[in-house]
């Protein structure tokens, strides 16, 4: 067992996990942050693509432990991130959605197109999405999703947030993190980031439930 | 699935990680990216004893340009040469080549060294770096060697490292200004692994005809005088005539069974893209 400290959407987390634990299954098991979703778990369906220090990557092959100091942004992040937020209304309006599986995966994706290739026509767009699948065969709302924030962000309606330089190498492996390390036994002292992650899930859920329920009795 | 239990660790130096490597002795795996790793652990294909990150050794992300040409870190990823941070002016077909291997959310963590190493017959890099002559910098922890990447690639997913040895960097030399350089792949789907893969290099100046064809059942078929099968050297617009019997000639004599009309078809491809630009 090892203890890794990473950021997970600007709280810090310390964890001890099994070397052999993905990104993937700490977040959704261990921090209940279940936007982020597993499928094929060997890179080649995209549905867990989600931030890893500010770009998209592949959360089911990549273990935590190689995260160390890393800052992760899953779906659940983005809420208030004004490219999603264009994007998440994109989709509605062009149902860029059936099923919803692969809609994580795919507006990480689209955001990454959004914010690195302003100039992306159609072609590349179909392009940079090749590494998401969609099984409800929805691309064609899809890239019209992406197309209709492009040309937002094109007509100057939409902040651009332009990548800062980072580091050569692979993203996440930067290392600084919040103190990890190796640790000998498996029952590690609980570390109050879990926690506090799984608490505003928690109240999350509730909030929808309740809402969902008040729509039943009306 | 998931993968089988392994232990873990972090080298900071090269020294350090060869010495884990060598007391592994060959149950160790390196990780940079783990982009071909992973799948492989997840799916059991591979049960290592341990697993060796070697993001953090300081070495492994150096770019050096100099007038021979540029040596490249063995942790640069695939998405640092698409974005032009190896910038040669006489190598765009780095940043090309690149654009075209998997996804970007794989290019953001995949290394050109784990490329390498991993030595699948179906990447993009191997062909590539054949026909541009790049070496190996291999390293013990406390010797470096340079060894040619044909000599490097002894098979499918084999390389010629000892326990104990790993690869630091790899050094592209500088073709002349006025070299033509193609790389064509022939897959189904954008970004996939080739079904078959063609490069070529025609450096006029440098008297260097070079060719290779990858996605074969080895390590790629490199041809050291390309004008054999080009009959010449192709002028610039015109059309490329590949002599087809001479090229199976070759793919035959390098242990292709398979009907290799995919591999021709890149490889005049990959000869048509360099003299179109």
């Amino acid at each position: 067992m090892r203890a890794v400290g990473l950021t997970v959407n600007g709280i810090p987390v310390i964890e001890t996990v099994e070397p052999r634990m993905h990104l993937a299954d700490l977040l959704r098991e261990r921090l209940a942050l279940t936007g982020t979703h597993l499928r094929c778990e060997q890179g080649a369906c995209g549905a867990c693509t989600l931030l890893i220090d500010g770009e998209p990557a592949r959360s089911c092959i990549t273990y935590a432990v190689l995260c160390e100091g890393a800052q992760i942004t899953t779906i659940e992040g983005l809420e208030d991130d004004p490219v999603m937020a264009a994007l998440r209304q994109a989709f509605t309006a062009e149902h860029g959605l059936q099923c919803g599986f692969c809609t994580p995966g795919m507006l990480i994706t689209a955001r990454d197109i959004v914010s690195r290739l302003p100039a992306a026509d159609e072609r590349r767009i179909r392009l940079e999405l090749s590494g998401n699948l969609c099984r409800c065969t929805g691309y064609v709302g899809i890239v019209r999703a992406i197309r209709r924030v492009l040309e937002e962000r094109r007509a100057g309606a939409l902040a651009a947030s332009a990548a800062e330089p980072r580091r050569l190498g692979p993203v996440g492996s930067r290392h600084g993190g919040p103190s990890g390390g190796e640790v000998s036994v498996s029952t590690a002292a609980p570390t109050p980031a879990g926690p506090l992650l799984r608490a505003v899930m928690v109240a999350r859920v509730k909030k929808a439930f309740a809402r969902l329920l008040g729509k039943f009795r009306r | 699935m998931k993968p089988t239990n392994f232990e873990f660790a972090r080298a900071t130096s090269l020294a350090e990680a060869a010495t884990i490597l060598r007391q592994a002795a060959g149950t160790a795996r390196v990780v940079a990216g783990g982009q071909s790793l992973g799948p492989m652990l997840n799916l059991r294909l591979v049960q290592p004893s341990i697993l060796v990150d070697i993001t953090a050794i300081p070495e492994l992300t150096h770019i050096e340009e100099d007038a021979d040409g540029v040596v490249v870190g063995a942790c640069v990823t695939i998405s640092d040469i698409e974005d032009g941070r190896v910038r040669v002016e006489e190598l765009p077909i780095l940043a090309s080549v690149a654009g075209g291997i998997a996804y970007r959310a794989v290019r953001n963590r995949g290394t050109i060294g784990g490329s390498i190493c991993h030595a699948d017959p179906a990447g993009d890099w191997l062909p590539t770096l054949c026909v541009l002559a790049a070496e190996c910098i291999v390293t013990d922890g406390r010797r470096a060697r340079r060894v040619s990447i044909d000599q490097f690639v002894t098979g499918a997913f084999e390389v010629m490292l000892e326990p104990g040895e790993l690869l630091q960097a790899i050094h592209i030399p500088r073709p002349s200004r006025a070299a033509r350089c193609g790389y064509y792949k022939v897959c189904r789907k954008a970004g996939e692994f080739a079904l078959a893969s063609g490069a070529v290099l025609l450096d006029c100046e440098r008297d260097r005809f070079r060719a290779a064809i990858g996605a074969t059942q080895g390590r790629p078929v490199v041809i050291a005088d390309a004008r054999v099968i080009l009959g010449g050297v192709p002028r610039p617009g015109a059309a490329v005539g590949l002599d087809e019997r001479a090229a199976n000639e070759l793919l035959g004599r390098a242990g292709l069974t398979t009907p290799a009309r995919l591999h021709i078809t890149a490889l005049t491809r990959a000869a048509a893209s360099a003299m179109a630009k």
